[in-house]
């Protein structure tokens, strides 16, 4: 069983850190307890009911011994504490600052080329990452494991979190502030790549799964779409309403508009209902749709479309 | 015994001794008014920090607050005070008409503060100011509105020590309701007197 | 003291009268203490099956027994019942109200009409939040703004409910200040009170000043969702995080609410089932009092992610060692106790034990979580989860359960089945670190609360989890209905079946109605164990 999850970043390491001087402490004393516990019970258990027992009330020696000691050791921990915090929250002067936008039930994430990315958090290995982070709509938590990083997204005010990633890979993003029904569905990746490798993704085509993702039959690919880029936080395919309607029997679907206008659920109203969803919204459903414009290409969103059609 | 007298004071025993009850109640109500204070003290808290972040918007905004009807409420609720005062020396010193009367005092002083916030309040409301226009207006309403409920509260704890001190059932041994409920009455009129500085008097 | 004993009053217990208005309008601390103890154990199961549910629910990845959403009312629901309606009247309203009076040697609190309105305050709270459930909430027992400000859900009848609730609390805090300073017996002075009376006294203050500050937080939230005040909305110039330190500010207190009376009746139990004094009664009796002061200036150690400067956090994380320290030292003298001692492993015993073993897990994860850096990684995950149960179950219910066993026979008047009531301790004991010590591993891997459904990964270690709660679940029904037989069909219980030296055990088992048919003249501490008596001269 892994313990922890393997330090991906810079900061991991020296939290790591902490966390085994803390977990050496506590298994010291927990142990010096339980044995003195458990020995006391056994070796002084009662044999004949009259039995005497010494009249000791105190020692104010090892009162003395038993707070100094603790007090002394809860201090240290504390400094080492905040001496690795300090760093945690101390981004260097050349790192590249990235956008995260949280609201429910997805991450966006904006680069500092214009680049824009959905739940896809794209790093560079060895570059400090300053993500500067802001909700739309309730609280919300970035929080990266693997970094050992978590910090706060709130609406109307920024927060920021930093790291360098040491290790190329793929790791887990959650929210860890909990936010509503998807909470648990507002998960990411961060993937950190060569800086070759980065700089092909950069151009903007398809990375470690460009060529596979190339050769998928669209449907697939738009199954994929819709597990990795947030629809299912809303879009169940089952038929039952998570926040907007489900896709199953969505395509060729006819109804009513909230203007009261009707309409026939076809390939071009639902290219354009992801990107200006907001504009012929249908009759029940709340405006939270986000836009995907910049996020998906036409091309996934034929894909989408293809996999909606198979949802009978 | 020491039981026989007490009965005799106020009907029921209670404590072994009616020093020990007095003290107890003092202590009691003391640690209430303590409650109270934490309680506002949440929303004096929010005035400090939301006035540290807008200063112009509370310097602009209690502009529209009427100085002149707070200045009157704080007159007619000191004055409250002095008459509660009064009223609980009275009765330790067996005055009970007088003691009935002064709390009388009291209470319509408490009307009255209650029919002035009622003006106040409909301007307000008139000028199209409400608990959500911003933040200042939130926390006058709030503040000054919690600080009313309690002034109700009170009203309606001294209209029944009058009552009963009108009844005979207080005298110069036995006064403690009386004394509580004054001081309960002079926390009220203390909160008052730190609303309205901080409230119209800002700038 | 008059020294006549004209002892013609014949015994009465006061669990004689029957009637249900002999319950419901009576002043009686013990009654009211009952009163207390069934309302509490009754959301403590309710609150308990919905835990077992949302276990049931974690036992796959997916959402396959309820929706994402039931679940997130669920752990509201399971929140906020154990919190304000189970743990923090908890043992003070229940124990506290049966034993105070007692341990002193006063015939009843100082105010025992205000410890009746404070009960029907308490009713009043649960019928409110029975409305309540109609449309329930899903914001977590902590309510935080900017969801709890704006979802759907009734959350201005819960949080009313709560409000109620507070009154109650605080004005039991009220009343036991004033009972512990005015009533207690001649010769009590306050260094020969029981240390459950100091842990009481610790409580009550934090009741009584702490209660009112989450109080005026829910009217904020009230007025937020009826009147738009916007004071924790951002669109109209407000802060989110304001609400958190104004929630924390009670909450944290609270959480000492909810464990020092548990501390006071592990001093209680050791020397009894030791035969030894409590060794160091100073120290412990003063660490209350200490634990409750710091209390006060920590609550920000829940929020070290939320958006607070560094310097606040720094801040806040020395304080949070600094409370560790009267903590651990409690947990040195109780250990120092058992030294030498005449040890019976009486089911109180065990509890008792249980709670240093487990207390002392929960407060060493404690110390993880007031380091800075470690926190990071560990907040808002199942390591929490963890920690908070270890110290509210492993610290707090451990500590109900051992009073409940412990002064059993003298608030019943009955026995129990003390092989049963042991093997239910071993299920319990072992049920719970089953459940939420995988926890600890789970929250150091990153798994986040409050996941309705989760990554594959965390299964195996969340299943187990889950059957634990099942173990855990089954020890406590196996307690529940032992404890509830012997109510009916146990023994008639002696007076000091225990031989403990307090005051409570020196009157019949049940007591009668005004506790001591003369009042106690006291001339010397309860923990007198192993004294030599003095030679008469």
């Amino acid at each position: 069983m892994t313990w922890i999850p393997e330090a991906a970043s810079n900061l991991a390491g020296k939290v790591d850190g902490v966390l085994l001087v803390i977990t050496l402490i506590s298994i010291f004393f927990f142990v010096l307890i339980s044995a003195l516990l458990i020995y006391f019970a056994v070796k002084y258990r009662r044999r004949r009911e009259d039995e005497e027992t010494p009249y000791i009330t105190g020692s104010e020696p090892l009162e003395i011994l038993w707070t100094v000691i603790p007090s002394i050791l809860l201090i240290l921990l504390f400094v080492y504490g905040f001496v690795v915090y300090k760093e945690m929250r101390t981004p260097p002067k050349d790192s590249v600052d990235i956008t995260v936008t949280g609201k429910q039930w997805l991450w966006t994430f904006d680069y500092y080329n214009g680049k824009k990315t959905l739940n896809e958090l794209y790093v560079r290995q060895n570059i400090p990452v300053r993500m500067i982070m802001r909700a739309d709509d309730v609280l919300h938590s970035f929080f990266i494991p693997a970094f050992r990083v978590k910090q706060d997204l709130l609406p109307g005010r920024y927060t920021q979190l930093w790291f360098t990633p040491t290790k190329i890979g793929t790791y887990d993003i959650f929210c860890a502030e909990y936010c509503g029904t998807g909470h648990s569905a507002m998960l990411g990746k961060v993937v950190v790549l060569s800086p070759e490798a980065y700089d092909i993704w950069e151009k903007g085509i398809g990375v470690d799964d460009g060529a596979a993702v190339a050769s998928l039959p669209p449907a697939e690919l738009g199954e994929k779409i819709y597990k990795e880029k947030g629809c299912n936080a809303c879009h169940s395919i089952d038929g039952s309403i998570v926040i907007g309607p489900s896709f199953k029997g969505l395509y060729g679907r006819t109804g009513v508009l909230e203007d009261g206008s009707s309409y026939t659920a076809d390939e071009n109203y639902i290219m354009r209902s992801i990107l200006e969803p907001q504009e012929e919204m249908v009759q029940g459903f709340q405006p939270v749709m986000p836009s995907f414009k910049g996020i998906l290409s036409e091309d996934d969103i034929t894909a989408v479309i293809a996999y909606m059609k198979t949802l009978k | 015994m020491e039981k026989a007298n007490m009965e005799e004071s106020h009907g029921h025993i209670h404590h072994m001794d009616p020093e020990v009850e007095y003290s107890s109640s003092k202590l009691g109500m003391w640690l209430f008014l303590g409650t109270e204070i934490m309680l506002f003290g949440g929303l004096f808290a929010a005035y400090a920090i939301f006035r540290a972040k807008y200063p112009e918007m509370f310097l602009e905004s209690h502009q529209e607050l009427n100085r002149e009807m707070g200045a009157i409420n704080t007159c007619i609720l000191i004055f409250s005070s002095l008459t509660m005062a009064i009223a609980v020396t009275a009765i330790q010193k067996g005055k009970r008409k007088m003691a009935g009367l002064f709390i009388l005092v009291t209470i319509i002083c408490g009307l009255g503060f209650g029919v002035v916030k009622y003006f106040e309040y409909s301007a307000k409301f008139a000028h199209h100011i409400y608990p959500d226009t911003n933040i200042f207006f939130s926390l006058y309403f709030m503040m000054t509105g919690l600080h009313m409920i309690h002034v109700f509260i009170g009203l309606v704890v001294l209209g029944v020590i009058m009552v009963l001190t009108f009844k005979g059932k207080f005298n110069e041994k036995y006064s403690t309701p009386v004394e509580m409920g004054g001081l309960y009455w002079h926390l009220v009129d203390l909160i008052w007197i730190y609303l309205f500085p901080l409230l119209y008097l800002v700038g | 003291m008059a020294n006549h004993t004209i002892a013609t009053n014949v015994y009465v217990s006061f669990l004689d009268k029957k009637g249900f208005l002999s319950w419901f309008l009576t002043t009686d601390h013990k009654r009211i203490g009952i009163l207390y103890l069934i309302s509490i154990s009754l959301f403590f199961l309710i609150a308990g099956t919905i835990a077992l549910l949302m276990r049931f629910e974690l036992l796959t990845p997916a959402s396959d027994f309820v929706s994402p959403h039931t679940y997130n009312v669920l752990f509201t629901l399971h929140g906020s019942l154990m919190v304000f309606f189970f743990i923090v009247p908890g043992l003070a309203a229940s124990f506290g109200n049966f034993l105070i009076p007692l341990m002193i040697g006063a015939p009843d609190v100082s105010f025992p009409k205000l410890n009746l309105a404070s009960y029907w305050i308490y009713l009043l709270g649960t019928i409110i939040m029975l409305f309540a459930l109609l449309q329930p909430a899903d914001t977590g027992w902590t309510f935080y703004t900017p969801y709890s400000a704006n979802t759907d859900a009734d959350v201005i009848l819960i949080t009313l409910g709560v409000f109620v609730l507070g009154f109650s609390s605080i004005l039991t805090g009220l009343n036991f200040i004033v009972t512990i300073h005015k009533m207690r017996a001649p010769g009590m002075t306050w260094h020969r009170l029981p240390l459950f009376i100091w842990a009481s006294y610790a409580t009550a203050i934090l009741q009584l000043l702490a209660t009112p500050v989450v109080g005026i937080t829910l009217l904020l939230l009230i007025a937020e969702r009826s009147l738009g005040v916007g004071f924790f909305d951002p669109a109209k110039g407000g802060d989110p995080v304001l609400f958190q330190n104004f929630f924390w500010f009670y909450s944290h207190p609270a959480v000492y609410i909810m464990i020092i009376p548990a501390m006071g009746v592990i001093s209680e139990i050791i020397p009894v089932f030791s035969r030894k004094p409590i060794f160091g009664y100073k120290a412990i009796a003063y660490s209350s009092l200490g634990i409750a002061f710091i209390s006060f200036l920590v609550w920000a150690h829940h929020m070290f992610t939320s958006g607070i400067s560094e310097v606040a956090a720094t801040i806040f994380s020395f304080l949070t060692f600094l409370v560790a320290i009267p903590t651990a030292i409690k947990v040195f003298n109780w250990i120092a106790t058992l030294y030498k001692g005449s040890i019976e492993l009486h089911s109180a015993m065990l509890y008792a034990l249980g709670f240093i073993f487990l207390f002392t897990i929960g407060g060493l994860t404690g110390v993880f979580l007031g380091a800075l850096a470690a926190d990071i990684h560990l907040h808002d995950t199942y390591f929490i989860v963890a920690h908070m149960h270890y110290v509210m179950i492993g610290g707090t219910v451990m500590g109900f359960f051992g009073a409940l066993h412990f002064w059993y026979p003298k608030w019943f008047g009955k026995m129990f089945n003390e092989s049963v009531a042991k093997l239910a301790w071993f299920l319990i004991f072992v049920g719970f670190n089953v459940t939420f010590f995988p926890q600890f591993f789970l929250g150091v891997q990153g798994m986040p609360r409050r996941y309705a459904t989760y990554p594959e990964e965390f299964q195996s270690l969340m299943s187990l989890s889950t059957y634990g709660s099942w173990i855990l679940g089954l020890g406590i029904l196996i307690m529940t209905v032992n404890l509830l037989k012997g109510l009916f069909s146990g023994e008639k219980a002696p007076q000091n079946p225990y031989g403990s030296l307090s005051l409570e055990w020196q009157v019949p088992s049940p007591p009668p109605l005004e506790n001591f048919e003369e009042i106690p003249h006291v001339t010397d501490w309860s923990y007198g164990y192993g004294k030599k008596k003095e030679v008469d001269a």
